[in-house]
Formats: C-alpha cells, sequence, structure tokens
C-alpha cells in the first residue's frame, strides 16, 4: 500500500452533513499489481514474488481464521506447501462454515458451451456488474483463474451435475448471456465446501495444519507493526489463549448478521474483521451489502433468520400486490385480476418480473411502505421511532406458469424449492402464490486488501467475503463461491509467500507486551459483559440493531434517514454496555457470551457503515441513496466525485479516517446501467 | 399455541442430567422449532435462569450443525411428513398443548458437552482416515479430460448431500455410524476420480470408526429413516462390498 497526500479536489460540498461523522486522510493506492498489460499482469506478479524453500516452510507459521471456501482452501494448499498452518473455526466441525449454504453455482470461463465466453468477458461482466467500483487488477485475476478451480474440484471429487456424455454441465445465470455456471443441484456450496474440507483433513491427517474447531477470535495481536498473533476464546471451557504465526490469514465471511435477520447463519459475525480493524486494518467500502429479492418472508417477532429461495424463480412467477388495501387480507386467489397491480411489468415493461436484483427489493419494499404489502402483518418502528404495523410481503404467482406449461413442467423446474416453501409456510405453491420479501445476503464490503491480498496491517491477509476485494458495490449471481475458491486454492498460496520469504521473524510469544495487552484486554471485555446484569437480553438488543440498520441502511438510504440511524446506534450501543444481561460465566459453554461479544462489536461496525452509507452521495449497485436518483427512480452513479474505494481507518474515540483509493480503469469503459 | 417442553439439561459430561419441565405460551404454529427454544431461552433469561445449549447455525437445512431428539426420533423425523432438520420443523407439526421432550443425540462417540450439545468431532477424524482424495491444489487435470458417467454421477451425488448432522448414529440401536461412514464410501467410490484410493479409503475409514466406539451395523435401518437427507441404506450394502474386496488387497489399514 502506499499513500500519497490529499486529492486536491477534496470531492465533498460545503453543507455535506457527512462531515460532521470523519476525517480525510491521504489518498491510498495498490503498489503490488505490476504495471505491465493486464493479461500479463498476474504471471508478472507470481514471477516477481519472492520464494520460500520447500525445506523452510515447515519453520513458518500461519494462523488461518475461518474454514469457509477461503479459508479451508487456503488452509489445506499451505499444508500441502508445507508450512506449519493453525485453522480456526467457531462452528463443531470445519465443514459448518455458512459457504455450505450457498444454492445457484460457480461460474468459471471454460467456455464449454462454445459461446464466445472468455477471462476477458468474464471479467467485463463482473466489472459491470458491480456498478464500476472494483479494482480492475483484482476482477481480472479472477476471471483468469477461475477455470483452473473446477478442474480442482472435479478431481476432488465434487459431484457436479453432468450431462449423458459424462461431461459437465452448465447454466446461465443472473443477467449474463453466456452459460458459464456450473452447479451441483441446488447445492453448489455445500459440495465445493466438502471438497475443500477433505483437502483439510486430509492435511491435519498429515499434520501440516492442527484444526481448532470451537475456538472463536477475539483479538489480533500485532507486535512491533506486524500481525503476529490472535486471541480467541475456547467455546467449550472458556480458556481465553494467546497463539502466535508468521502471518495472520482472516477467512471470516460477511457481516450482513448486522441486521439481525439476514440468509447469514445464526453465528456469522463481523468480529475478527472489526477487531483487525481496530488495530490499524482499513475497512472498504462497508456500506455495499446485497440484497436478495426473493426470500420467504418474516412469519413474526420470533423469526430468526430468513430462507433465500433460487432467484430463477422470478423466470416464471409473476410478481403483484392488490391496487387496493383492502384485499391484502383475503385469499389472493379471489382478487381479481383487474384489482391486482403487476407492478414490475408495470413500471419496467421490457424486463418486468426479472429487473436486477436491488430493483425487484426495492419496489417490494415500496408497495408494502405504500399499505399493500400481504401476508402477517409485522411490528416494527417507523421513521420516526414510534411504533407500526406493515404487511411485509409481495405475491410471486405461478398460477399463469402453471396454466401454460402444466403443473408437471413447473415442478420439474422449481420442485425442490417449491417443496422447501412448503415446509417452511405450510402453504402449497401449486396452489396459492408464494409471499416472498427481500433479504440482505452478502457483503461485498470487507477489509481493504491490495493485489496480494494483505491488509493494510503488514502480515495480516484477508480473504473471500471477508475482503472487499473483486465485487465492486454488486456482486453478480454465482461469483462468491469463485472469489472464495480463487482467493484460497490459488491466489493467496501464490502472494503469502513473498511475505513469508523475509521471516521467520523474531520470535514473539505470550510475553511480549502486544500480546499481554491484547489477552488482558480480552479478559477485560469478557468480565465487563458479564458483570453488567442489566435488564435486556442479547438478542433483544441485536434485534433492535438490525431494525434500525434495515429501516435507514437497508433497500434505500437518505441523509436524513442515515444520521438518525447513527443517533440511535450511538445510544443503543451506550445502553448495551450498561443494560444487557449476559447469564452464565466464561469458564463453561457460554452462548450468551458468545453472543454478546459479536452484538457488541456490531453495535460499533453499524455506525461505521451508516457513516460510509452517508459519505457516499452516489448510488451504486447494492447501495441506493434516495437522493441520487435518474427521473425514472433508477440509481445514478457520480463517476466524477466517487469512482473511489472508501477505506475507512479505524479512529478510536475520534472520527474514523477515509482514505480513498480512486479506480482506474484502463480497459474497461465506464458506462451507466439501465433496465427499461 | 402452549406447548410443554421437557428438555435435557445437563451442566458438562461428568454431571448428573435430568429432564426439565418447561411451559411455553404464545407459540406460533410458523415457528420453526429452534425458533421455540429461542423464545424458551429468552423467558429463561428474563428470569435470570441459564438458558439451554443447543447447536446450530445456518437455520436452513444444510450445515448439519443442529439436531436433538425430539420425542425420541431424531430430528422430529416421526412428527414430520417429509424428511427434515431440526431447524426446518416447525410447530405446525405439533398440537396444541402439545407435550414435547428434547434430548440430546446419545451414542458412545458423542461425548456431551452440555444440555443439548454433543461432541461430533469424531465424524471429522473418520473423514482424516481417508475420505478424500489425494489431489494437491494446482495438480489437477482439465475437467473434461476424465468424463464421469450420469447415472454413476448422480449416485455420488445422492450419497455427498450428507450433512454429517449424526442423526444416524442417535437413531442406531447399536450407536452405529455406518450410513455416515458409507455415503462418503459411496460417494466417492461412484467416482473415477476416487478409484485409486477406493479400497485403502473403506479400510481405512472403517478401522476408524470402529477404534471412535461406534457399534457395528446389522441392518436395522433406524438410521435411514430419519436421514435428513434420504442417505439410502443401500449405500452401507456398497460399503460392505467395498469393504469384502478391500480384504483381498494389500493397501490400507
Amino acid at each position: 500500500m502506499t499513500t500519497t497526500a490529499p486529492a486536491k479536489k477534496a470531492a465533498v460540498k460545503t453543507g455535506d452533513p457527512a462531515l460532521a461523522f470523519y476525517r480525510l486522510g491521504a489518498d491510498i493506492s495498490d503498489s503490488k499489481a505490476p504495471d505491465v498489460d493486464i493479461e500479463k499482469m498476474w504471471k508478472t506478479r507470481q514471477f516477481q514474488a519472492k520464494l520460500v524453500n520447500p525445506s523452510n516452510r515447515r519453520k513458518l507459521t500461519v494462523i488461518i481464521v475461518g474454514t469457509g471456501l477461503a479459508g479451508g482452501a487456503a488452509a489445506a494448499t499451505l499444508g500441502e506447501a508445507g508450512y506449519n498452518v493453525l485453522n480456526f473455526c467457531y462452528q463443531d466441525s470445519p465443514r459448518r462454515a455458512h459457504s455450505i449454504a450457498a444454492q445457484g453455482g460457480i461460474n468459471a470461463a471454460k467456455n464449454y458451451r462454445n459461446d464466445n465466453d472468455s477471462t476477458q468477458r468474464l471479467f467485463y461482466d463482473t466489472v459491470k456488474g458491480g456498478d464500476y467500483r472494483a479494482r480492475e487488477t483484482n476482477v481480472y485475476r479472477l476471471a483468469e483463474v477461475s477455470a483452473n478451480i473446477i478442474d480442482q474440484c472435479v478431481a476432488q471429487g465434487v459431484p457436479f451435475a453432468r450431462e449423458y456424455g459424462g461431461l459437465l454441465d452448465t447454466r446461465s445465470f443472473g443477467g449474463v448471456q453466456v452459460q458459464r455456471t456450473f452447479y451441483a443441484r441446488g447445492q453448489t456450496g455445500q459440495q465445493l465446501l466438502i471438497g475443500a474440507y477433505q483437502a483439510l483433513e486430509r492435511q491435519i491427517a498429515a499434520g501440516t495444519v492442527t484444526m481448532y474447531s470451537r475456538h472463536e477470535m477475539v483479538e489480533l495481536i500485532v507486535a512491533d507493526g506486524k500481525a503476529r498473533g490472535i486471541v480467541t476464546r475456547n467455546m467449550v471451557t472458556g480458556a481465553v489463549e494467546s497463539w502466535f504465526a508468521d502471518a495472520v490469514v482472516l477467512a471470516t465471511g460477511g457481516y450482513s448478521n448486522l441486521f439481525y435477520l439476514s440468509t447469514n447463519a445464526m453465528g456469522c459475525n463481523v468480529t475478527a474483521g472489526w477487531r483487525a480493524h481496530r488495530k490499524g486494518a482499513y475497512f472498504g467500502n462497508p456500506c455495499y451489502t446485497q440484497i436478495h429479492p426473493t426470500c420467504i418472508p418474516v412469519h413474526g417477532e420470533t423469526q430468526s433468520k430468513l430462507t433465500l429461495m433460487s432467484e430463477s424463480l422470478r423466470n416464471d412467477g409473476r410478481i403483484w400486490v392488490p391496487k387496493k388495501a383492502e384485499d391484502c387480507t383475503t385469499d389472493p386467489r379471489q382478487v381479481p385480476e383487474a384489482d391486482r397491480d403487476y407492478y414490475l411489468e408495470r413500471i419496467y415493461p421490457a424486463f418486468g418480473n426479472l429487473v436486477p436484483r436491488d430493483i425487484a427489493s426495492r419496489q417490494a419494499k415500496n408497495m408494502c411502505d405504500e399499505g399493500r404489502g400481504v401476508g402477517p402483518a409485522i411490528a416494527e418502528k417507523d421513521f420516526d421511532g414510534n411504533p407500526r404495523e406493515v404487511r411485509r410481503g409481495v405475491y410471486l404467482d405461478f398460477s399463469d406458469a402453471i396454466g401454460r406449461l402444466g403443473k408437471k413442467t413447473i415442478e420439474a423446474r422449481y420442485g425442490n424449492l417449491f417443496d422447501m416453501y412448503l415446509q417452511i409456510t405450510g402453504e402449497n405453491p401449486y396452489e396459492m402464490p408464494m409471499r416472498i420479501y427481500p433479504a440482505v445476503h452478502y457483503a461485498m464490503g470487507g477489509l481493504w486488501v491490495d493485489y496480494d491480498l494483505q491488509s493494510s496491517i503488514t502480515g495480516l491477509y484477508v480473504c473471500g467475503e471477508a475482503n472487499f476485494s473483486d465485487h465492486g458495490a454488486n456482486r453478480l449471481g454465482a461469483s462468491a463461491l469463485m472469489q472464495g475458491l480463487a482467493d484460497g486454492y490459488f491466489v493467496l498460496p501464490n502472494t503469502i509467500n513473498d511475505y513469508l520469504s523475509t521471516g521467520p521473524f523474531p520470535k514473539v510469544d505470550a510475553t511480549h507486551p502486544a500480546a499481554v495487552e491484547a489477552l488482558d484486554a480480552v479478559k477485560g471485555r469478557i468480565e465487563k459483559l458479564l458483570s453488567i446484569h442489566g435488564n435486556r437480553s442479547v438478542d433483544s438488543f441485536h434485534k433492535e440493531l438490525g431494525a434500525i440498520m434495515w429501516e435507514f441502511c437497508g433497500m434505500e438510504r437518505t441523509a436524513e434517514g442515515l444520521q438518525i440511524a447513527i443517533g440511535r446506534i450511538r445510544a443503543l450501543r451506550e445502553e448495551f454496555w450498561t443494560n444487557v444481561h449476559v447469564t452464565g460465566v466464561n469458564e463453561d459453554f457460554n452462548q450468551a457470551l458468545e453472543r454478546a461479544g459479536r452484538v457488541a462489536d456490531f453495535l460499533e461496525f453499524g455506525e461505521l457503515m451508516c457513516i460510509d452509507a452517508l459519505h457516499r452521495r452516489e448510488s451504486c449497485g447494492g447501495h441506493f441513496r434516495a437522493e441520487s436518483q435518474t427521473e425514472e427512480g433508477e440509481a445514478l452513479r457520480h463517476d466524477d466525485e466517487f469512482a473511489y474505494v472508501a477505506a475507512w481507518e479505524y479512529g478510536g474515540e475520534d472520527k474514523p479516517v477515509l482514505h480513498k483509493e480512486p479506480l482506474v480503469y484502463k480497459f474497461i469503459e465506464l458506462k451507466q446501467r439501465s433496465y427499461k | 399455541m402452549k406447548i410443554t417442553l421437557n428438555i435435557w439439561r445437563q451442566a458438562n459430561a461428568k454431571a448428573e442430567g435430568h429432564l426439565e419441565r418447561y411451559q411455553l405460551d404464545g407459540v406460533s404454529e410458523d415457528m420453526s422449532f429452534l425458533e421455540t427454544l429461542d423464545m424458551l431461552n429468552e423467558q429463561l433469561t428474563t428470569e435470570d435462569k441459564e438458558p439451554v445449549a443447543f447447536d446450530h447455525d445456518c437455520r436452513e437445512g444444510i450445515c448439519g450443525m443442529c439436531g436433538v431428539v425430539i420425542n425420541g426420533a431424531p430430528h422430529g423425523r416421526y412428527s414430520s411428513s417429509v424428511p427434515t432438520t431440526t431447524c426446518q420443523l416447525h410447530m405446525r407439526s405439533f398440537a396444541d398443548g402439545a407435550e414435547i421432550t428434547v434430548e440430546p443425540w446419545r451414542a458412545g462417540g458423542f461425548p456431551l458437552i452440555k444440555d443439548l450439545v454433543v461432541d461430533r468431532s469424531a465424524f471429522d477424524r473418520i473423514i482424516q482416515a481417508g475420505g478424500f482424495i489425494s489431489v494437491n491444489t494446482g495438480a489437477a487435470p482439465e475437467a473434461h479430460s476424465v468424463p464421469a458417467p450420469k447415472l454413476e454421477s448422480d449416485r455420488a451425488f445422492d450419497n455427498a448431500a450428507c450433512i454429517g448432522c449424526g442423526a444416524c448414529v442417535a437413531a442406531c440401536p447399536n450407536g452405529s455410524a455406518m450410513l455416515f461412514t458409507a455415503a462418503k464410501i459411496t460417494h466417492l467410490a461412484m467416482l473415477p476420480q476416487g478409484q485409486p484410493e477406493r479400497y485403502s479409503r473403506v479400510k481405512s475409514m472403517i478401522a476408524q470408526h470402529d477404534a471412535e466406539g461406534f457399534g457395528g451395523c446389522t441392518n436395522i435401518g433406524e438410521c435411514a429413516s430419519v436421514c435428513p437427507k434420504e442417505i439410502p441404506l443401500e449405500s452401507i450394502a456398497q460399503l460392505n462390498r467395498d469393504l469384502m474386496k478391500s480384504l483381498f488387497r494389500r493397501e490400507g489399514k
């Protein structure tokens, strides 16, 4: 990373309310991508990288936190290379990381369909899909290694879908015009993760990787300017321990669970990333989150998570709400055709029900806000904090498609999704229109990294969803699995050696002042959480934070709303530290304590996310600022002012510091999206 | 709905356990079973009592982390009309006023940690013994260089669907993990890439299975009937066939 003086045109207008919440720091840039033609860049970087002699590798220790596609793949690969790897996860087995829940597929530029696909096209689609807010160099490399991923997974025994000739099947996905998505029924994430898990278990048996499951990272140890270790809490015994290494890799996933209701697993959290941020790692673009339009709606206050259904459903289902609010509680089959508002077909005649995710999501919210939502009325707070009840659901109706194509065809296409819907809601979608509503499911933002995936802390690397790289402001379908595995199998193992070759570094152990300080801080924090004995449960704080985020920093954001959100988050955080009730003791299996630590970090992170959203006075990808839209209500980017990555430095007691990494487009021309 | 829950409480592996009775009011039939446990835990927290410990994570039936015995059946299989994980079981499967007994997986190979939480790390060690294909990153041939017949590939998939939850072990009167082991054996045995290590794999994995304290299989079939992912009993027959063949070969433990 290199820093330069702040940009001359400070790119802020007077009167911008965001200015009250941050300080502007020096611009930054990536210094690792070689200045050569993009097609030669990765090969050049691999050749430039310094190597570690195979016989010296076992003397070097690497800590990897997380065992999903990125972490599991990296741990297995570095183990195979001969490094001494310590791998940590909070689940009871590395096989359970949330990569497992991905349904759709994985993109790769194999061009098996002979449909003009290429590295160049996958690169272009990903940059465009990211609404021109991703770093070109990283994305090109992602496209370049994508084909190797498929080879690797097939060799591991991943049972991808095949044709009768025994070769791999592919399908189209997410608005691109080639068929480059490889899949394993609706369980692609599971199958890819099991492949990485098996490779990992093989290395554990070989003794190159030591696995610590049910261990949660709660602090990073930065000694003498380098990331040299972590502090974990053993979730069975409560033991707080420090671990030391020559380099630390975070592969800890996304932060969407901040919203409480999301499609993430219950345990997904921002703690590892946030702890690193507090120690100096810049956080990139925290406001970029992706909202998926076709999830099963909330049933009531006890709802704990949301389930996503493949958006392929929109290919044949028609989305509507009643024209009149009084029809919202009647049986939808009794609402006459003339009284139905097929609002996506009405507003976007060219794309209809197939508009991009962000547009479909936002319009569903608008319909419900107007009072035309369907399903159970959900208690929530309005803009001013007053209680209200709103029906949060729209119909996704297959009756036309069943009439046209027959029940059999629909069953063949969507049978498993219909079964899942029936099991969760108790309603049969063959007879009754489905109800759907958007939900948060992916974080494009994450810790800032350079081309080598190194963060702004020397020796700290970040892979997969946990970093900000590759997807810009919006991720294309079937690209998350691709990025996780690209980082874990092929990128990190070819960049981290450049750093490790300068080691082994001077020994750091538990007596080092930085280690002592980190351990004491963790213990103090746990003691504090357990000693408050307030009146509110951890979950009640998490739910309230989620509601604030969803209302003000969800599908549509405004300067006014974001400022309200920041105020409410601060008040909630204060209440948390004086009124939370965490039961039990530390020296035990204590799930309330685990959650308390995570929610405490979400309460800090949520504020930064709102500040980032407030400062970005443009709409792009998953970030829609109501003040920045076209006359037709579409997202409007401001490339002149905002074509940069926002990399936030922790400000401590003071305001956070914004470092801009200007985005330079040398190979792709910037264009405005249009779906009319 | 009003529900009575009899839940197994046990502070740790060494402590005595017992069933504790709890009343819950205002349960909605749309709630999942785990949301009902959440509701109970909120209530217990308000009363300054220790919440019930239970494992869970994705809550969409795929990570395999959750799993309790409900009214005698793993994942409440016999309360549900379809195969299910605990997280995908919903309260509409129960009548208003129902009394529900909730216990942990009980098996020699799964030592208890607390309340409804058990240690399933034996499964990881069975995989370590050979549940993989030995291919280093970067060493893979081009994906289309080896075609895999669709029929066998589909059968591999049916077995690869195992989520490693352990319901099969909890259901088995012998506490056997044979269905779990057979799923991995069959998954890899049906693929061309799995052939070189096919027979050493089955021998080594079975040796580890036995070393972990799991019981032997006597073809009772309880495992397959509760499996949320419908791993078929015939996979165990496949395992036995491969194991027999492996006895005539030198490789493996």
